[in-house]
């Protein structure tokens, strides 16, 4: 405290012991209090089926921002109500899924991508499953071989067998 | 070796992984605006309903830029900071977020003054999504050109306040 | 007083955790029998000190008494008296204490169920669960005691969350805390297997029922909160790819892919140093569950109101449980040995892709979780990774497995003929995938991934039941009581109740992501609106009170070519601790081909509302084949002889082995 001019005001310590309380979260945003444009279930017109098709899978692909985790689809979050007016607007417009994508990550950055871009940060992210895919493969092969190999050396003593055990391990 | 040593060193990275990230805010998102031109937008004045507003009236000396509404808790809270900013010559702009304007006026008479130079009235929160305003308070520092430079969302804070924001204006009135 | 009383039971019960983590295992260092005894009696302590810690919750709640501060955030005096009792588990304090105390019981169940063990073997399984105890315990009491007074004392509480109010979230967390908390005890069998150097056949076995009832609990534990979610979240979604819920997958992954190899272990003597790698793993990813869920590290919608202390705890946790085990590992893996040769076409071979397929699914699973977290840490960008990616990623990995189900339990131990399974399969292959192309066809419109979905969900049902009959036609020749016998043999009808169960999930999946329809409409009291050929009729909508709510609730009537078929209430719900923040409390009508589900959105103009209507295919088979797969692993677990005796187990083993090679069970 080097100022006492920002001195903590009534409705900050009563804030604060909100919060000790455990009532009432200080430092998330206000974002679900209003009510938007569009409510979840409202029923919309569209000129062509496209153009349904396109305003629903965006609303199911794109997150509520002030959320915990959730698509704007399904968030009674009045800012999710207010992106899908945005959404539905910019769709009778005449804009294509990727241009409103696009709208919506230059507000409001990828994070409301819930199919995360495809770039050289995300590169491990698409590609890394399929990479596990191919050294699971390679490892069962690679077991399987020394397996195989085990097989037909039956007729070995147990000593022989052993030895054999310790050097394939060790390879 | 590397029977053992992989799966240690993918234990041990996902562990300092889940350690570094205990220390993250998770909630707060980095805007995408900050460093480019502030958002075209045209909208009444609050309080002088005949005043059209654009990106315009933004430009021609560093200010902060609030977004506020009298239905926000955490706003109470933030605004005898923006008073005592403007009191010390900040400039400061609002935003007000989806609201009416007989609530958002006497929010402003309750709440012991008016810091703002001009409000922009926004009902419909479409300027809010120009801005991509997520919640509410939100405050941009703009500068002279009216590039966005800094953003923070929820209340403000005297050590946010007096380690980041009046730097930052004071760096900003600086540069030419 | 009481919540005193319970706190002291809590502080109890974790010195006894800590004897109990030390004195079995020093009895078994130096074969005092009577320190090796006493880890029975200290795990029944430890469990009878939490039933008194969790009883004074249970009762401070049921009082509703607001001077304990879990109490009051969790509860309030119009809270009907069922949710009072659950409300026990319905914050982070309380669930810990469920699951400690679970914990405790499973403790117990191991001390009474396993005298048929070496004792220095029993002695170490104790003192593993003591220092699993330890953990949970030290958590509890040092970071998140439930007993916390609060002064001064409120009038009321805040209440219940109101999505927590409800018959389904009664049985959820405490199914899958079965299920996590059984995955300590296979943990516990590795690590005192690993301790004591014994890693045989009859370790595997031992392991191989609590590894299967873990996971049925598990498996319950996870298609409980799918059902929940289901129906109380109230836009019919159940399975989000949400954090929490990959938290409670990833170990469900590893453990079907434990119960698998552990077959090997146990027939074969394979795998060995896999399956206790895959024990150890699925027990830290339960505690890396507990630490996503608890941490508040990741956002998601079903996360506990959190602190980083506590994150750093369960950390800490993770860290020794992950290390020491390894180490341990390191030390002594080498020197197990490796089991029988076999083929490229053989039951281990298969069974072997089945564990490199649901770790790569696992780690799929793990990657999209964490990734947004990685990014976050290089202060690189914030992304957010949701269903859109995981179907992609994780569908392509199932394909392979679901195909494999079929396979697998045709195909004989260390050597078998590809041709030979093909001959025996052509037909089967060849129905699959004419019910697979045709079955769409009654729905609708012709989809090439819902034709494969069908087509592998109709080839693990049928290649099970000629499986089924070919077992009782080699039987024939012994007569009618062998066949029965030989198809009722638990183990070897419970693999293929829940292969079946897991078709019965792919089929609903295949059937509910195509062929669901959604339908938002306006609604006014008197108006008919027809999805999927059934008409729905709203009748009228009225105020209802609750307990501690109030309601608006739409009647609505659905009829189909005229005849009635259900009326359904849905609601929409103000919680007086919530104002603002309506629920939506949707209601279903349930058939064995589709339900019929409508949700009351907002109020419109005038008499108007928004409601929601869907018809969604074939969701009843996803809840039965979540039961079957629960019902199968049951009845593997309850094969006789995991009762035997160690020596009458070896014979029956040895004559299984030498058996038919064909007709053995992997469940």
């Amino acid at each position: 405290m080097r100022s006492s001019r920002w001195n903590a005001p009534p409705v900050a310590a009563a804030l604060a012991v909100a919060l000790v309380l455990g009532l009432w979260s200080v430092t998330g945003p206000d974002g679900a209090a209003q009510a938007g444009r569009i409510p979840v279930g409202m029923p919309l017109e569209f000129e062509t089926e496209e153009q349904e098709q396109q305003y629903r899978r965006l609303i199911r692909e794109l997150r509520c921002t002030v959320c915990q985790n959730q698509a704007l689809d399904e968030s009674n979050a009045g800012l999710a109500a207010d992106l899908r007016g945005q959404i539905y607007d910019m769709t009778l417009e005449g804009n294509s899924r990727e241009e409103i994508v696009e709208f919506m990550v230059a507000r409001y950055g990828d994070f409301v991508l819930y199919r995360p871009p495809f770039r050289a940060d995300t590169f491990m992210l698409w590609i890394g499953p399929f990479l596990l895919l191919i050294a699971g493969g390679l490892v069962w092969a690679q077991v399987v071989r020394q397996r195989q190999a085990m097989a037909r050396s039956r007729e070995l003593s147990p000593e022989e067998r052993a030895a054999l055990e310790r050097l394939e391990r060790d390879e | 070796m590397l029977r053992y040593g992989l799966p240690l060193v993918v234990i041990v990275a996902v562990l300092g992984l889940l350690f570094v990230g205990l220390g993250i805010d998770t909630r707060t998102l980095p805007s995408p605006l900050v460093g480019r031109d502030a958002p075209a937008f045209e909208m009444e004045e609050l309080r002088d309903p005949g005043r059209t507003l654009t990106e315009a009236d933004l430009k021609g000396g560093v200010s902060l830029f609030n977004v506020f509404a009298s239905w926000c808790y955490s706003c109470r809270a933030e605004h005898p900071y923006l008073l005592e900013m403007a009191k010390q010559g900040v400039t400061i702009y609002g935003l007000n977020y989806k609201d009416t304007r007989r609530d958002a006026e006497r929010y402003l008479r309750s709440g012991g003054g008016d810091p703002y130079e001009w409000i922009g009235f926004d009902p419909e929160g479409r300027v809010g999504i120009e801005w991509g305003v997520y919640g509410t308070p939100e405050t941009f520092v703009v500068d002279r050109h009216g590039v966005s430079r800094f953003k923070h969302v929820g209340p403000l804070h005297p050590r946010l306040i007096e380690e980041k924001i009046l730097p930052l204006v004071a760096e900003l009135e600086a540069e030419s | 007083m009481i919540p005193e009383l319970g706190q002291f039971a809590l502080i109890l019960a974790l010195c006894l955790a800590v004897t109990q983590a030390i004195l079995p295992l020093v009895g078994a260092a130096r074969g005092q029998e009577r320190l090796m005894r006493s880890g029975t009696f200290l795990a029944t302590g430890q469990f009878v000190f939490l039933a008194i810690a969790y009883a004074a919750l249970t009762y401070a709640f049921v009082t509703s008494d607001f001077s304990v501060r879990y109490v009051t955030q969790n509860s309030s005096l119009a809270l009907p008296i069922q949710y009072k009792v659950t409300a026990v588990w319905g914050g982070h304090e309380g669930s810990l204490l469920l699951w400690v105390m679970i914990l405790a019981a499973w403790g117990v169940a191991v001390a009474a169920f396993s005298k048929a063990l070496p004792r220095e073997m029993l002695a170490r399984v104790l003192a593993v669960m003591g220092m699993v105890s330890v953990g949970f315990l030290a958590f509890t009491v040092f970071t998140s005691n439930p007993f916390v007074r609060l002064i001064p004392m409120p009038g009321d509480g805040t209440d219940l969350n109101p999505l927590l109010q409800d018959p389904g979230m009664i049985a959820h967390p405490p199914l899958l805390y079965m299920g996590y908390v059984g995955f300590a005890v296979v943990f516990a069998f590795a690590i005192a297997a690993l301790l004591g150097g014994r890693l045989d056949a009859a370790w595997a076995r031992w392991s191989r029922p609590w590894t299967t009832v873990a996971w049925v609990f598990l498996t319950l534990g996870i298609g409980m909160g799918s059902w929940w979610a289901y129906y109380e979240l109230g836009w019919g979604g159940w399975w989000f790819w949400d954090p929490v819920e990959n938290a409670s997958f990833m170990p469900w992954l590893t453990g079907t892919a434990l119960i698998h190899s552990l077959a090997v272990t146990e027939k074969r003597g394979g795998f060995k140093t896999w399956t206790l790698m895959l024990a150890i793993l699925t027990f830290a990813l339960t505690i890396l569950g507990a630490f996503l869920v608890r941490s508040g590290v990741i956002t998601s919608v079903h996360a506990f109101a959190t602190d980083p202390e506590r994150g750093v705890f369960i950390l800490g946790m993770l860290a020794v449980t992950l290390l020491a085990s390894f180490i341990l590992y390191a030390i002594r893996a080498p020197k197990v040995g490796l089991g029988g040769g076999f083929g490229w076409y053989s039951r281990e071979s298969l069974l072997l892709a089945n564990n490199a397929l649901l770790a790569v699914a696992c780690a799929a699973v793990m990657i999209g979780t964490l990734y947004p977290l990685v990014l976050d840490a290089f202060s690189m960008s914030k992304i957010s990774v949701g269903p859109p990616y995981f179907d992609a990623v994780f569908m392509p990995l199932m394909l392979p497995l679901l195909f494999l189900i079929g396979i697998g339990p045709m195909v004989a131990w260390k050597q078998s003929d590809p041709v030979q399974t093909y001959r025996q399969l052509r037909y089967v292959l060849l129905v699959s995938v004419l019910l697979g192309g045709v079955w769409p066809l009654t729905m609708g419109a012709w989809s090439p991934m819902t034709a494969l979905g069908l087509m592998l969900g109709a080839w693990i049902i049928l290649t099970a039941v000629l499986d089924l009959r070919n077992r009782m036609v080699r039987r024939r020749a012994r007569g009618v009581g062998a066949m029965v016998r030989g198809v009722l043999q638990p183990s070897y009808l419970g693999m293929h109740v829940a292969h079946v169960g897991l078709a019965l999930v792919v089929i609903a999946i295949a059937m509910v992501n195509t062929y669901e329809v959604e339908r938002d409409t306006r609604m006014a009291p008197g108006e008919t609106v027809s999805v999927g050929g059934y008409d729905f009729t709203m009748l009228a909508v009225g105020p209802v009170q609750g307990p501690n709510y109030d309601a608006q609730r739409a009647n609505i009537l659905v009829t189909r070519n005229g005849r009635e078929v259900a009326l359904l209430t849905p609601e929409k719900r103000n919680y007086f601790s919530q104002p603002g923040m309506p629920m939506i409390q949707a209601s279903l009508q349930r058939s064995p081909l589709r339900d019929l589900y409508v949700s009351l959105g907002e109020p419109l103009d005038q008499h108007a509302w928004i409601v929601r209507l869907y018809y969604k295919p074939y969701m009843f088979w996803m809840w039965t084949g979540g039961i079957l797969m629960a019902l199968g692993g049951l009845l593997a677990a309850a094969d006789r002889r995991y009762r035997l005796k160690p020596r009458e187990a070896d014979v029956t083993q040895k004559r299984a082995a030498a058996g038919r090679p064909a007709a053995g069970e992997v469940s």
